[in-house]
């Protein structure tokens, strides 16, 4: 809705200014800085691949249950049936989903987590 | 001067002889819930790099979150009967006593090493090394399981079914929804493995927490304040969970190793044989469980809790770490 600067804009911009001071900081504040880095850098990756990820995940769990709804509901409903154990490993496509979906949350959350099978990293554990 | 380095002054006269000074002091990173501090005694006989121990005012918030820790007699005691045992623990120099004016703490003798995973993981100064830690990590813990808990220990007991409790009922009170995390409880729970007798678990014995020498290889285990009584395999998966492989996924114990070794170790030290099937349940348990940590430090940022720092808000966001390794067990199988 506000454009001149965005939001994504004003984040990198706060990003900058930690990565400016970062090395005058020592001990806590330094490992502090680096965090608050991070955290912005998530902000910026939400900001930008957020909607497209959340739209996929509302159509990959409307699809697997047969249900319409917003992701809040869908989101409540699948671990609703995954608790009362109406849906386990053996339901087909319930992996999949699952996999997919964290790894659209894992490309904001955490894009660099060397998480074991991970495409980038398969010629090294070849 | 502060209040611990005059405390440490005093302390370092009685163990070191009059006109003993410290030098040094200071704090090292890591663990909002216990301070760590080096310094360095200097005495008539000669110097020595100490470290010590101590537990910070409140404890308060860090039991909200459900990391009990042991009180540091304990710790100590744990540590001592771990070393008799022939495990490699930093030795012991004084426990605490409140004349000491130092709180609940001990000291210990400073062992050369490393700590950091990503270093011990992938630095050129490890690689003679390396191949054999996995091996010695499965000795080591058989011989910290055959620990005799010490005479009137307030240890915790536990086993898989009371994990999952636990952490489910902090999962429900987060009020997040996060589907993995649900089919992960339903899914162990309805595979908990036979109980067996509860032994002297570390409790957490990974990556991180073990001092390594380019040499020696383990040098000394560190961090015994989780210790409890418990299921062995506990102690053998938590070192393999994927938040510990620290840069390299492929080598499932600590990110130095394979699971063969560390089993084989295990049985060669001594340690009742565990499968690699037990031993993959409880990965997944472990998983589940800083899974759940994970979400419990971002509610305790929430709610105010004594640590408000941008951690441990961002600490929520590893959340998913846990899930993608959650993911690769569940679809390998259990």
């Amino acid at each position: 809705m506000i454009t001149h600067p965005t939001a994504a804009e004003l984040t990198e911009a706060v990003a900058d200014w930690i990565e400016s001071v970062r090395p005058s900081l020592t001990g806590r504040d330094a490992f502090l800085a680096r965090v608050a880095a991070n955290a912005l850098g998530a902000v910026q990756r939400e900001l930008t691949q957020g909607p497209a990820a959340q739209e996929a995940a509302v159509h990959r769990l409307q699809s697997l249950m047969g249900i319409t709804g917003a992701y809040p509901e869908l989101i409540e409903e699948l671990c609703r049936r995954l608790q009362a154990g109406e849906m386990t490993v053996d339901t087909p496509g319930l992996l999949a989903l699952l996999r997919a979906d964290v790894l659209d949350r894992l490309a904001i959350d955490q894009p660099t987590y060397a998480y074991e099978g991970r495409p980038d990293l398969a010629a090294r554990s070849a | 001067m502060s209040d611990i380095e005059a405390a440490l002054t005093r302390l370092g006269r009685r163990l070191a002889g009059d006109g003993a000074a410290i030098h040094g002091l200071q704090r090292l990173s890591g663990g909002a819930s216990m301070e760590t501090w080096a310094f360095r005694l200097a005495g008539p006989a000669g110097t020595q790099d100490l470290i010590l121990r101590r537990r910070p005012g409140s404890t308060a918030a860090e039991r909200a979150e459900g990391l009990p820790g042991n009180p540091l007699w304990l710790e100590a005691a744990l540590i001592r009967a771990a070393a008799e045992g022939g495990a490699p623990a930093p030795p012991l120099v004084h426990v605490c006593a409140t004349e000491d004016g130092l709180g609940e703490a001990y000291v210990m003798g400073r062992v050369e090493g490393e700590t950091l995973g990503r270093k011990i993981n992938t630095d050129p100064t490890f690689d003679a090394v390396r191949p054999s830690l996995a091996r010695q990590c499965g000795d080591v813990l058989a011989r910290i399981h055959r620990v005799p808990p010490p005479e009137g220990a307030p240890l915790q007991v536990s086993d898989a079914l009371g994990e999952l409790d636990r952490f489910e009922e902090r999962y429900r009170i987060s009020g997040a929804r996060r589907p993995i995390l649900d089919l992960a409880f339903r899914h162990l729970r309805d595979r908990v493995p036979p109980p067996v007798e509860p032994v002297v678990v570390h409790g957490d014995f990974r990556n991180g927490n073990l001092m390594i020498h380019p040499e020696r290889g383990v040098a000394a285990v560190l961090d015994w304040e989780l210790v409890h009584l418990g299921d062995p395999a506990e102690d053998l998966a938590w070192l393999c969970v994927g938040a510990w492989r620290f840069g390299r996924p492929d080598k499932p114990v600590g990110g130095f190793g394979d699971y063969a070794d560390l089993l084989d170790g295990y049985a060669a030290a001594g340690g009742a044989p565990i499968s690699l099937e037990r031993l993959l349940y409880w990965q997944a348990v472990g998983s589940l469980k800083w899974g759940v940590m994970c979400l419990g430090m971002y509610m305790s940022w929430v709610a105010g809790g004594a640590d408000s720092s941008v951690e441990r808000a961002m600490i929520g966001r590893r959340v998913s770490e846990n899930e993608i390794d959650l993911v690769n067990i569940l679809e390998r199988g259990l």
